[in-house]
């Protein structure tokens, strides 16, 4: 189990649990406002992107290429940004801080 | 607006769009019952894995697939009435009637019925066996399933469209031998260039895939557990399995029977308002305006279900709202990632663009004079991405260093001053 938390555009924080899929799909069946995921989590769409906190980039690693590629552009894309679609929940994960991208 | 808890809205159809819309709505501030009706028995799940990893990774992928999760439907208080049908709409009463034979009351109706695949006219098809198509988890379970009981050796995939190509990858991975069969001079040749074409028939038969073009099927065989497929040229395929990707029916029956206007699907407003006022139509099923294009158009894509959806909540809600997107899509197949943002009809110009060193690496895009209609991009998300922007913006591209393979892919290097 991991406990990831969601900080939304609303400054609203959501602690939710997962053990397995993507940090996308806790999110969307949760409801976690900003979290999209309409391309179903192949990295195709870029609506669920968020920024993670400096201090957990470690746990979530880097983005690959096509995600760099798909959030370069973004308006709201800094030095911590993900799609979590992409990320995997794990163990390791366990008190990941995230705030949903604008 | 007009908007009290004793409202009703009942959605037909809950797949992308009608899901999406149903908690979209809510979003907005609906604060009355929402009920989508879909005849499928599962819950609404994704649907483009169904040709890609669902059917090969099997049960697996199973909750990985679902749109919304149970509890989401709960949390929200959608209810989710799967299993059922509807057969008619009363517009005067504002009534549905349901497989079942109940009336179902609404304040607002959307329909989200989207499409059926087309069974084409083919002498022998109906005794043909494991013969399907794909459109529906059922689909993709009992063509998973046929696999897994054995025998299947080899499949005929009639259509070289994306659905059909996509299974035809997908199908190769499950060590099938796999035929495509097209009509058309070359594949995917309703939907891109000769360039694309190309791509998609150099990467198949680089697989080992057999892409045989010009090939009209007439009849089928079947004895002893083989059919035999016969086309138009005397040329006959022996197949194990068959697979038909030849295209689509709009399901709008149930709002021609009702009086709601129809034109090359179910026509709506900027607000994807039906010629009802009270009812709504979104994703597949819809023909509408597209105002960047300035034309009409029948989008058959995840993105144009999800924002039209999301365009039909606001309006009910009594917000301005107007579909002004521009439509993409994707298609995954093998290793390659194909990323397609706007329209490229009415192109006079295209721009074929090859990264150095880096395998596959291609953007084709698309001009009409000075403006950028469209880009199709292979593994390269940057072109995409940039393509998506310059679209939207309007931006003037300077083509000369799109041309050259020495600049990278970058606004400073694409845009003219």
């Amino acid at each position: 189990m991991a406990k990831i938390t969601f900080i939304t555009s609303d400054n609203k924080t959501t602690v939710l649990e997962g053990s397995s899929g993507s940090v996308m799909q806790l999110a969307v069946d949760n409801n976690i406002n900003g979290i999209d995921g309409d391309c179903g989590g192949v990295c195709s769409c870029a609506t669920c992107h968020v920024h993670v906190h400096p201090d957990h980039f470690e746990k979530t690693g880097m983005p690959s290429d096509i995600e760099n590629d798909m959030l370069e552009l973004d308006d709201h894309v800094n030095a911590y940004s993900r799609l979590c679609c992409q990320i995997e929940i794990n163990e390791a994960l366990d008190g990941l801080v995230l705030t949903v991208a604008k | 607006m007009t908007n009290s808890s004793t409202q009703i809205c009942v959605v037909i159809g809950a797949s992308h769009a009608g899901v999406n819309f149903a908690f979209s709505l809510r979003k907005e501030g609906w604060e009355g019952s929402i009920i989508l009706f879909d005849k499928q028995t599962a819950i609404p799940y994704h649907r483009p894995p169904l040709s890609k990893t669902y059917l090969t990774s099997g049960d697996d992928a199973k909750d990985k697939n679902v749109l919304k999760s149970h509890e989401s439907y709960t949390k929200e208080n959608i209810t989710l009435q799967l299993g059922v049908s509807v057969k008619t709409i009363h517009r005067e009463a504002k009534k549905i009637t349901l497989s079942d034979g109940t009336l179902q009351q609404y304040d607002k109706l959307v329909i989200a019925t989207g499409a059926r695949p087309l069974i084409p006219d083919i002498k022998g098809i109906n005794n043909a066996i494991n013969i399907f198509t794909l459109r529906t988890i059922k689909d993709s379970e009992a063509i998973r399933n046929a696999i897994k009981k054995g025998g299947i050796k080899s499949a005929l995939i009639i259509g070289g469209g994306y659905i059909g190509l996509e299974i035809a990858a997908s199908l190769k991975k499950m060590d099938i031998s796999v035929t495509v069969l097209e009509r058309e001079n070359r594949i995917l040749d309703r939907v891109t260039t000769q360039n694309l074409s190309t791509f998609f028939k150099d990467l198949h038969t680089n697989n080992g895939v057999v892409i045989d073009t010009k090939k009209n099927v007439i009849s089928i065989e079947t004895h002893d557990n083989v059919n035999t497929v016969i086309c138009d040229d005397g040329t006959r395929y022996n197949s194990d399995m068959i697979v038909l990707g030849v295209g689509i029916r709009v399901n709008t029956e149930l709002a021609q029977e009702a009086g709601i206007a129809i034109e090359n699907g179910i026509k709506v407003s900027a607000a994807s308002q039906t010629s009802d006022k009270a009812i709504y139509a979104i994703g597949d099923c819809t023909y509408h305006h597209n105002p960047h294009y300035n034309r009409f158009v029948r989008l058959e894509s995840v993105q144009n279900a999800i924002d039209q959806a999301k365009v039909a909540a606001a309006s009910i809600c009594g917000k301005m709202a107007i579909y002004d997107a521009i439509p993409w899509f994707w298609s995954d197949q093998y290793d390659v990632k194909l990323q397609i943002v706007g329209l490229f009809s009415n192109y006079n110009e295209v721009i074929v663009r090859k990264e150095t060193g880096e395998n596959k690496k291609l953007s084709i895009w698309y001009f009409n004079d000075k403006e950028l209609l469209a880009v199709e991009a292979v593994n390269n998300a940057k072109a995409y991405v940039l393509g998506t922007k310059f679209i939207k913006g309007r931006k003037e591209i300077n083509k000369t260093n799109l041309r050259d393979v020495s600049l990278t892919l970058s606004p400073s290097n694409l845009l003219l001053p």
